[in-house]
């Protein structure tokens, strides 16, 4: 078992034959995930790699391949479009790398593509990874090992950072799940933490945040109220300056709720153990799962 | 990206949101010109990206042409929390009756763009939210729909008893709304949105942030950027593609990755340093990025030592020692550099280096601890001097 994706995953990649795309298609097919189909406008009928079918529409390619998974590697302007394009199409998880996708434009994606009953996760994520099963998105394979320890992150490089530490002390990971960092985005800490509660290969809970906005913070109220497996957090920005603050709006909603110290207190509230360095979760961790 | 009063006032005057007139000067000569066309008591106001002017003394009431000039001339030039002021606003000096709050945000907790509005306006609005949070109402608009007639009247309600002035509230909440859809905005607000003695229902004065990210596809959006406003260091990293904040340091910080470069700053406190900076150079980097990442962090006389701390995902480490041998050899290292990479093509990287006389290491708390000793180091040779 594992969170999102894992061997039954049929994979769709939507720019497959773009620089990015084409580049992170290779390593997932590599890394052994089951892609079964492409998808560039105007270039269908062409094949990837001699193997994988590429498509001029994404509803043509789930007719044809049963793909049930969309991973999105195009230019932010036309990123909008290719996530709706995959939920309408019957793609259940849809998962968006491209970084710089305007906020305005999430406002009206999310509400589509959960109307849809497709999970998204993104837009500006690494993506996922049940490792040796499945990897959806740019997460480095080689640092990732199969184990019970779930990861959920706002950031990529800091997700790797942890990961490679687990993994070089012996602790596999069940799935590692990217959610991106930005404001409107599809899965985020809760959604992630749930499945994790739910999927029994999952025994403890890595997870990693950073300054800014209330996530964080409720994730550590639903960590107290509904998770029984124990989660080890840990807050990037510590020592960042505020922000040259403007207008008011922002202090008006989050009060003074974004800094580090109030995350990391919520967390200790919440019973969690809170990694101060990135490899305090190796020591955090293996003491959760004995 | 934060645009100044006075052309976010532009913006919302398109959209029809009533707002006294107002024009910009850079020169004490020009405020004058423009209070004696306005006919009327001005107010000059400082344009620059941060909150409190009135506060420092920025915003100056000028009954006369004369008092404008006055006026404009010690505020022009006037250190604003670090910001230099290099125009001011006139405008018309309307008479206040009272001052109400409207803000939009776009709010990560609800994943909606969130209305704030508030009788109780003015300079003070935080200590409101703060103590007395229910004089504040708060309502997440469905922004497939937009915001609905019936909405903004609920809105305009909350602020006004007076049914002309609620209605009018109401029409100002809808043409804010708008104009911040239609601008890609993240941060929308009048405050005070302001009643005159003649009952009419006016913004004195506005703010807006745009998305970055909408910037991209709105050249007309991106025209409205002012570059003295933005430290010349950080203007030059956007222009690399990097991101860049100076800090106070003395370790320059390069890093692939907002968290990981974060995590790098924390770490280098951690062990007892200080970061110079926050430096991301972001995903696929070429060694370009590198050159341009490195000359702006030694450009900062602060820095006693640079740390390199490159997770390779997407990012190739290759790419980041080419970039630090072609860097170096343009212009040698006057401070001690300690390179950590790992990942992506990390044995080519760690080859590069070596030949050109570079250590790799591959731990990233060995590495910021080595950082933070050479920059003590140096910065206490310095000392003895």
């Amino acid at each position: 078992m594992s969170v999102f994706v894992d061997k039954d995953t049929r994979l769709l990649v939507q720019g497959i034959t773009g620089r990015d795309g084409s580049f992170h298609a290779k390593q997932m097919i590599e890394y052994g995930t089951n892609v079964v189909a492409g998808v560039t406008p105007g270039k269908g009928g062409q094949t990837f790699e001699g193997s994988v079918p590429v498509f001029n529409t994404v509803e043509e390619a789930v007719k044809a391949t049963g793909a049930n998974t969309s991973v999105i590697y195009v230019p932010p302007p036309f990123a909008a479009d290719a996530m709706m394009e995959a939920a309408a199409s019957g793609v259940k998880l849809v998962v968006c790398i491209t970084e710089g996708v305007p906020v305005i434009d999430m406002l009206r994606v999310r509400p589509y593509v959960i109307a849809q009953g497709a999970r998204l996760v993104g837009p500006n994520c690494p993506g996922l990874i049940t490792p040796g099963q499945a990897k959806v998105g740019i997460i480095p394979g080689r640092i990732c090992t199969p184990g019970h320890v779930g990861v959920v992150s706002r950031s990529g490089t800091l997700t790797y950072e942890v990961v490679y530490h687990l993994t070089r002390a012996g602790l596999g990971q069940s799935t590692c799940v990217g959610i991106g960092g930005d404001p409107i985005n599809g899965t985020g800490f809760i959604d992630a933490l749930e499945a994790f509660e739910n999927d029994p290969e999952t025994k403890v809970v890595a997870m990693m945040g950073e300054i800014g906005g209330t996530d964080e913070q409720d994730a550590a109220a639903f960590i107290k109220e509904r998770m029984t497996k124990p989660v080890v957090g840990f807050i990037a920005g510590q020592t960042a300056p505020p922000g040259r603050r403007m207008g008011h709006a922002g202090a008006i909603i989050s009060g003074s709720s974004g800094t580090a110290a109030e995350k990391i207190e919520a967390f200790e509230k919440a019973g969690m153990g809170v990694a101060r360095r990135p490899i305090d979760f190796v020591d955090l961790v293996r003491e959760r799962l004995a | 990206m934060n645009i100044h009063e006075y052309q976010a006032k532009d913006v919302l005057r398109r959209y029809g949101v009533p707002i006294p007139p107002g024009e910009v000067a850079t020169t004490p000569e020009q405020a004058e010109a423009i209070a004696r066309r306005i006919g009327k008591p001005v107010m000059v106001k400082a344009q620059v990206h941060v909150g409190g002017r009135g506060k420092a003394g920025g915003v100056k009431y000028c009954p006369t042409p004369e008092a404008a000039r006055e006026k404009a001339e010690a505020i022009l030039g006037m250190d604003i929390k670090g910001l230099t002021v290099e125009k001011v606003l006139v405008t018309d000096a309307a008479e206040i009756g009272t001052e109400a709050y409207v803000g939009i945000i776009i709010d990560r907790a609800t994943k909606k763009p969130v209305f704030m509005v508030s009788a109780a306006g003015g300079i003070d609005i935080e200590e409101v939210a703060a103590t007395t949070p229910e004089k504040i109402k708060y309502h997440p608009v469905d922004a497939v729909y937009g915001l609905q007639p019936f909405e903004a009247q609920q809105l305009g309600f909350f602020l006004y008893q007076d049914a002309k002035q609620a209605r009018a509230a109401a029409k100002i909440m809808q043409q804010l709304y708008k104009a911040f859809a239609e601008n890609g905005c993240s941060l929308a607000e009048i405050n005070p949105l302001v009643t005159t003695p003649e009952g009419e229902v006016i913004a004195l004065d506005a703010k807006m942030s745009i998305d970055d990210n909408e910037l991209e596809r709105r050249a007309d959006l991106e025209a409205l950027r002012d570059e003295s406003s933005e430290a010349p260091s950080e203007v030059e990293a956007r222009k690399a593609n990097l991101t860049f904040i100076k800090l106070d340091g003395n370790v320059g910080c390069v890093v692939n990755g907002a968290g990981l470069a974060m995590a790098t700053m924390d770490l280098v406190k951690y062990y007892g340093g200080e970061p110079a900076n926050f430096l991301d150079i972001g995903g696929s980097s070429n060694p370009e990025k590198v050159v341009n990442a490195l000359r702006i962090i030694t450009a900062d006389e602060n820095v006693k030592a640079i740390l390199f701390n490159i997770f390779g995902g997407i990012t190739r480490t290759d790419d980041v020692a080419n970039g630090i041998v072609t860097a170096t050899k343009q212009n040698p290292l006057k401070v001690p550099i300690v390179i950590r990479l790992t990942g992506t093509n990390e044995e080519i990287a760690v080859k590069i280096l070596e030949e050109h006389g570079f250590v790799a290491l591959t731990d990233m708390d060995e590495a910021v601890k080595k950082a933070v000793e050479l920059a003590t180091q140096s910065q206490g040779a310095e000392g003895g001097k």
